[in-house]
């Protein structure tokens, strides 16, 4: 059997390599994602105390560190048994909506626009986000004005911009100050008319996208996130959801305390990812997508108005049905942004966001711990038990990226049947293969991460050893 | 003025260092005029090239593929940068070294409640037994404390290094926050 090798695969945040076979008639049969390095936090956090975990765990990802901290946190909440106070949780959603915003704004104008805004086949020394910024500044400066705000939103709360220290076992460690809210309030609007004229932007040139649309992870699967109880969307609160491709839903509401009971994981010899899957349908075929595509997928409305107004023209892609197409993730990750802004302005608006009343203290009441959020490309699972020490015993932790993992490799699979034909290997198909990964926006970085430091030579071999083409970028 | 070829790494690391770059916010564009960006996790080269003036490693070196790399861009760079606090002593990913990579792996990947347990090990590359600090394998000419080091920290020691000043380069730096 002959072997395609990408490696490494860039603009994502993380490296991985993906191998694609060839069968005898030329035709890509099979494809795998394969992430090759693995950090071990489950591991080396045991027998250290519960109230390291939301600073430590942070570190599992630069991108997304406010997610753990979060995640980490609502876990630590149930070891102390506690109900936390209501602005804490507020002032979490918050920093949650920033760590949103500069996330979603790194996968779409850093990372996707070079793609988009460039080509595909543009050349590959200048198809980067500087490249972007040469043809279009404006576009450039929108992205880093964008990325910047949702940093500083993390600043102004937590007092840095990457692996803050603010959300503690019970709430958060310090009030926000009067300043904070008047230097993010005074920002707002500047920023919803960036991302409405974005989304506008987008929208208009969705045809020229469609052929993409159609072949970047174009499949029915099961849908998974939060949602909120009014239907809505949801990132901090609410209950999981599972919706199967047809927009119902499969079983009732359940809580992240019994994600055990529907979600399981697979070992594949190949990966050092596991692949999750929604047990009652068994591996594979339990396959799910997270992220915001499910998140829209999964929610009836947003709940703020600029928001429901795109996500009823979103909605429309399929017909009221579950936006099938992964490609279509970058345009969700817009809306959720304008929703982002629209719920930091109302939570914000409300005074009681100074209450100095932010931390429940209390020790050890419970042994186990699970807390889940909505992190930028999907649900978050942090699941601790600890001895009556709070020294932890156990740890699971299930990543976005993880969830997405039986769907990358089947999007992956569809797209190089579609582009990669074995008698010619061009640079820009093998680009539109990466592309798929990157409507994914997958995580490298959080829990094992990938490096495919091989220099990205391309072989293909026929069965008797011979190379029949090459390429080298 | 000539521009200097830049080259940034990320190895065992979690980005944030990479990130921390990228919170040069506009400064970002500033950095275009003095260097060339030649290899990156954020560009589309995928062959760390020759003649390199400035690499910025983040991460500490796990694997044998991590080792090759590391000799290669050596190699290929005048000025090497150990850039935050996992390629300066090995930090969060040498957490993992008190019990070191078999048993490490043998406790993820072959719990009970798993489906197909097992530890991976067919076409991936093996871990090696301890993460370690890059100036463990080859010589380092600047080493950038902080998880990671702040946008400014890292913005002045490349406009330094631009110009040269590479003895006094006053850096708002230290371990951890």
């Amino acid at each position: 059997m002959q072997q395609i090798t990408i490696a490494p695969v860039t603009r994502i945040e993380g490296h991985a390599c993906i191998r694609l076979f060839v069968d005898d008639n030329g035709g890509v049969c099979d494809a795998r994602f394969q992430v090759t390095q693995i950090r071990g936090f489950e591991r080396f956090i045991t027998g250290r105390p519960f109230f390291e975990m939301p600073s430590l765990t942070a570190r599992i990802c630069g991108i997304c560190p406010v997610s753990h901290q979060l995640a980490s946190a609502k876990a630590c909440d149930q070891l102390l048994a506690v109900t936390i106070p209501a602005t804490a949780a507020r002032l979490r959603a918050i920093l949650n909506f920033g760590q949103l915003i500069q996330s979603h704004a790194l996968s779409f104008f850093y990372l996707s626009a070079p793609d988009l805004l460039l080509s595909m086949d543009h050349p590959v020394a200048t198809r980067n986000f500087f490249g972007v910024a040469e043809k279009d500044p404006q576009f450039a400066r929108d992205g880093i004005g964008l990325r910047k705000f949702g940093q500083q939103v993390i600043e102004r709360l937590a007092g840095r911009r990457i692996h803050p220290t603010w959300a503690v076992p019970g709430g958060v460690r310090s009030p926000l100050e009067h300043s904070a809210r008047d230097a993010i309030l005074s920002d707002l609007p500047a920023m919803q008319t960036l991302v409405r004229n974005h989304l506008q932007r987008f929208q208009d040139s969705l045809s020229r996208y469609q052929e993409y649309a159609d072949n970047f992870g174009s499949f029915p699967s099961l849908f998974l996130s939060l949602v909120g109880d009014q239907d809505q969307l949801e990132h901090y609160h609410g209950n999981l959801r599972f919706i199967d491709a047809h927009g119902t839903t499969i079983i009732n509401d359940f809580s992240p305390a019994n994600y055990q009971e529907y979600i399981g994981e697979a070992v594949e010899p190949w990966t050092y990812l596991k692949f999750p899957y929604y047990l009652p349908q068994g591996y594979p075929d339990g396959m799910y997508r997270v992220g915001p595509l499910a998140r829209l997928n999964v929610s009836r409305c947003c709940g703020t108005r600029h928001a429901d107004s795109e996500l009823s023209l979103f909605k429309q892609l399929a017909a009221g049905k579950p936006v099938l197409n992964s490609f279509h993730a970058h345009y969700a990750r817009l809306i959720e942004v304008l929703y982002a802004l629209e719920m930091m302005e109302q939570l914000l608006a409300d005074s009681s966001i100074l209450d100095p009343h932010v931390r429940a203290v209390a020790g050890v009441n419970q042994f186990e711990g699970i807390g889940a959020i909505e992190a930028p490309r999907g649900t978050l699972i942090h699941h601790y038990r600890v001895d009556a020490d709070g020294l932890i015993v156990r740890a699971n932790l299930i990543i976005a990226t993880g969830h997405n993992n039986l769907a990358m490799n089947k999007a992956i699979l569809q797209a190089a049947r579609r582009y990669i034909v074995n008698d010619r290997l061009e640079e820009g198909m093998l680009n539109r293969v990466e592309a798929v990964i990157r409507t994914f926006d997958p995580c490298l970085s959080c829990s094992t991460h990938a490096v495919g430091s091989m220099p990205f030579v391309i072989e293909l071999i026929a069965p008797d050893g011979q190379c029949i083409d090459r390429i080298r970028r | 003025m000539k521009k200097l070829r830049l080259a940034t790494l990320w190895l065992d690391g979690c980005s944030g260092c990479h990130m921390s770059l990228l919170d040069a916010d506009e400064r970002l564009l500033e950095l275009t005029t003095f260097f060339d960006i030649v290899y990156s996790p954020l560009v589309d080269v995928k062959q760390f090239p020759e003649k390199v003036d400035i690499t910025c490693i983040e991460g500490a070196i796990s694997s044998p593929e991590d080792e090759r790399l590391l000799a290669e861009v050596r190699k290929r760079t005048r000025l090497l940068v150990a850039m935050g606090d996992c390629a300066v002593t090995g930090n969060i990913p040498a957490m993992r070294n008190i019990e070191g990579a078999p048993a490490m792996l043998q406790n993820i990947y072959t719990g009970q409640e798993l489906l197909q347990p097992q530890v991976p090990g067919t076409d991936i590359p093996v871990l090696n037994d301890k993460a370690l600090p890059i100036h463990h394998f080859v010589p380092v000419d600047l080493f950038i404390p902080g998880c990671p080091p702040s946008a400014d920290t890292l913005f002045t020691t490349l406009t330094a290094l631009v110009k040269g000043e590479t003895d006094q380069i006053p850096l708002p730096a230290c371990f951890g926050a």
